[in-house]
């Protein structure tokens, strides 16, 4: 919060002219909340206090109006994660169909427990709640995509692949 | 193509599911998309288009099997303010998954099926509020958003009629609660997700407080083909009072975990055993829970029940979503019961105090149970935590979770007590 106002982060201009169309679709400026504060963190990685700061003056909301919000919701994080983010459902279909065991595996391979960041910063593994693709059970969310009937060894080799290939995504 | 004999439907949501490339506009025309769409801009009026719905006999795929034609006619005209549709997309109540293969394999069907609804209800803005993550979902939708605006089946004068809908995906961001119509709309306004007192119903105050009308994905779906082949046709197919097909997402210990379309009094036992290719272990599941993980199990004595509404309410249960999630005789029951406590106290929104309070404290107790630590008083502690939170509160949260506990208890009452710290006898 100590951040003087001319030192916040800043959303590009190609950015800006996005939230001015999106903002146009709705009754009201407040509904672009949501999505502005998915761009915040795509741009970002994750919603630091500064980051809220100038989502709400965007936004022309109170820094309040924006907390309640990021606070509400799963999905917005206010710390950095690792740059693979393994979020495993271990909902009722995949539990039924061996998560816990995904789980226990991931974080015994990657010596993390879970809501951890390995100390290279390049894994973090978490429990999430129903994907809504039960069919593929267990579902595992990397970053966003969907990787369905995993096991293991699908998980050991994407591991390595993503170490082979360093820091990027 | 959708036959117009109804003896002869198999599929309608999933009618052009498997055809390749589908989500391309000039594919899907090809394959019937919004072939019927002018008829109905140009030929119906809007209570017309509801009486059909009416006679389809159509009830709401969300959960709650509200009739949607009743629905849409309680929306009032001429209030000189704007009234909204809103496609509820959320698909978070465990176990469902059907939505997801309608928006990221037919995306068209939806979005035809929302300017018919649209259209019917004076509707100029309609939102896709749709789970945050499902953004590959998302971004399927918005191509076939952009590719049908660009053929003007979508914006201003739809095809050259005097008839504009302006549609936008709107993602949320992890909040299963925001499924609940209302909690949506607090929602796309911007804010935490927390359920209104009803009444006033979203239909005479919603979205900004103007009538708004809030239907599920798949329902939505349903609507070209009843505009197209009739009401009648609609009702004609599945069982009276249940009429029309139904997808079922199946998962658990099936061998072929999936979504299958189905005419609705289609039994459980064949849409397990002959679709979904049977049990993993055994031959009888030791529970199914029909409707999504918030409706109350039922038991291999009920194996028989034909997929209805009205037959899983007689069987003490709900057909819901259509989310069946299968266990087998290796089902730990009590961990299930675990699991899904863990998901509704930290799925509460936490404004009603039974829930606040019930859901947390249901799942410290089973977890004890489970670990073996629990006693025979927690028995009771579960059973009265959830029948005190249960139509307790502002939504139906409270309900989802108190229906695997009770169900436990009820059905598996020895189990439970096989776990506790002291055995009694
Ligand atoms: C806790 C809770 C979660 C819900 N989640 C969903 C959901 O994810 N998708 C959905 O369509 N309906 C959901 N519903 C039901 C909606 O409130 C509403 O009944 C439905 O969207 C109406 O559409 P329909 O009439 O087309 O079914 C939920 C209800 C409750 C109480």
């Amino acid at each position: 919060m100590s951040a003087v106002e001319n030192a916040l982060p800043q959303f590009s201009e190609v950015r800006l002219e996005e939230i001015r169309a999106l903002i146009a679709r709705y009754p009201h400026p407040r509904s672009a909340l949501l999505p502005v504060l998915h761009m915040a963190q795509e741009d970002f990685g994750y919603l630091s206090m500064d980051v809220q700061t100038m989502v709400a003056k965007t936004l022309d909301l109170h820094l309040m109006a924006v907390r309640e919000v990021v606070t509400f919701y799963t999905m917005f994080r206010e710390k950095p994660c690792g740059t693979y983010l393994l979020e495993v459902c271990t909902n009722a279909g995949c539990m039924l169909n061996g998560a816990d065991d995904l789980v226990r595996h991931l974080c015994d391979s990657l010596d993390i427990k879970v809501g951890q960041t390995t100390d290279d910063g390049m894994f973090t593994v978490a429990e999430v709640e129903c994907a809504g693709a039960c069919a593929g059970a267990p579902v595992v969310q990397i970053n966003n995509a969907y990787h369905e009937k995993m096991d293991a060894a699908h998980m050991d080799a994407f591991i390595a692949d993503a170490r082979e290939k360093g820091g990027e995504k | 193509m959708i036959p117009s004999d109804p003896k002869k439907v198999t599929k309608i949501c999933f009618d052009r599911i498997d055809i390749p490339d589908q989500l391309k506009l000039s594919v899907a025309r090809e394959n019937g998309a919004y072939k019927f769409l002018p008829t109905v801009l140009e030929k119906f009026d809007a209570d017309q288009i509801i009486d059909e719905v009416k006679t389809s006999g159509l009830r709401g795929r969300g959960g709650a099997g509200f009739p949607t034609g009743l629905k849409w006619s309680f929306v009032p005209r001429n209030t000189g303010k704007p009234t909204y549709l809103l496609c509820n997309a959320d698909e978070g109540e465990p176990g469902t998954f059907k939505d997801r293969d309608i928006m990221r394999f037919d995306p068209h069907l939806l979005i035809e099926g929302m300017i018919m609804a649209g259209f019917a209800l004076g509707v100029h803005d309609a939102y896709i509020y749709i789970r945050g993550e499902f953004l590959h979902e998302a971004n399927v939708l918005n191509e076939a958003i952009a590719e049908a605006y660009a053929a003007n089946l979508l914006g201003d004068k739809i095809l050259g009629t005097d008839y504009s809908m302006h549609l936008t995906v709107h993602r949320g961001a992890g909040a299963y609660i925001c499924g609940e119509e209302t909690a949506l709309i607090e929602s796309i306004e911007g804010k935490p997700g927390r359920p209104r007192f009803k009444p006033p119903f979203p239909a005479i105050e919603g979205f900004y407080r103007c009538p708004t009308v809030v239907n599920n994905v798949e329902t939505l779906s349903t609507i070209p083909a009843i505009l197209e082949h009739g009401g009648a046709w609609h009702a004609a197919i599945g069982k009276p009072n249940n009429t029309g097909m139904k997808i079922f997402s199946v998962s658990g210990h099936v061998n072929r975990p999936g979504n299958y379309e189905v005419p609705m009094g289609t039994t459980m036992r064949t849409l397990i055993e002959e679709h979904c290719g049977g049990l993993q272990h055994g031959t009888v599941p030791k529970v199914i829970i029909p409707g999504g993980s918030s409706t109350p199990w039922i038991l291999a004595e009920h194996y028989d029940v034909p997929l209805t509404y009205d037959d899983l309410a007689k069987a003490g249960s709900m057909l819901g979503s259509g989310a069946v999630i299968v266990m087998d005789e290796t089902a730990d029951v009590v961990a299930v019961t675990r699991r899904l406590a863990h998901f509704y106290a930290h799925e509460s929104c936490g404004q009603c105090t039974p829930c606040r309070e019930g859901t947390g404290w249901i799942e410290r107790v089973i977890t004890r149970v489970e670990n073996g630590q629990g006693c025979e008083n927690d028995l009771q502690v579960l059973n009265d935590a959830s029948v005190h939170m249960a139509g307790r509160t502002i939504c139906a949260l409270a309900d989802g979770a108190a229906a695997p506990v009770l169900s436990l208890l009820k059905h598996f009452p020895d189990e439970v007590r096989s776990r506790l710290k002291e055995k009694s006898s």
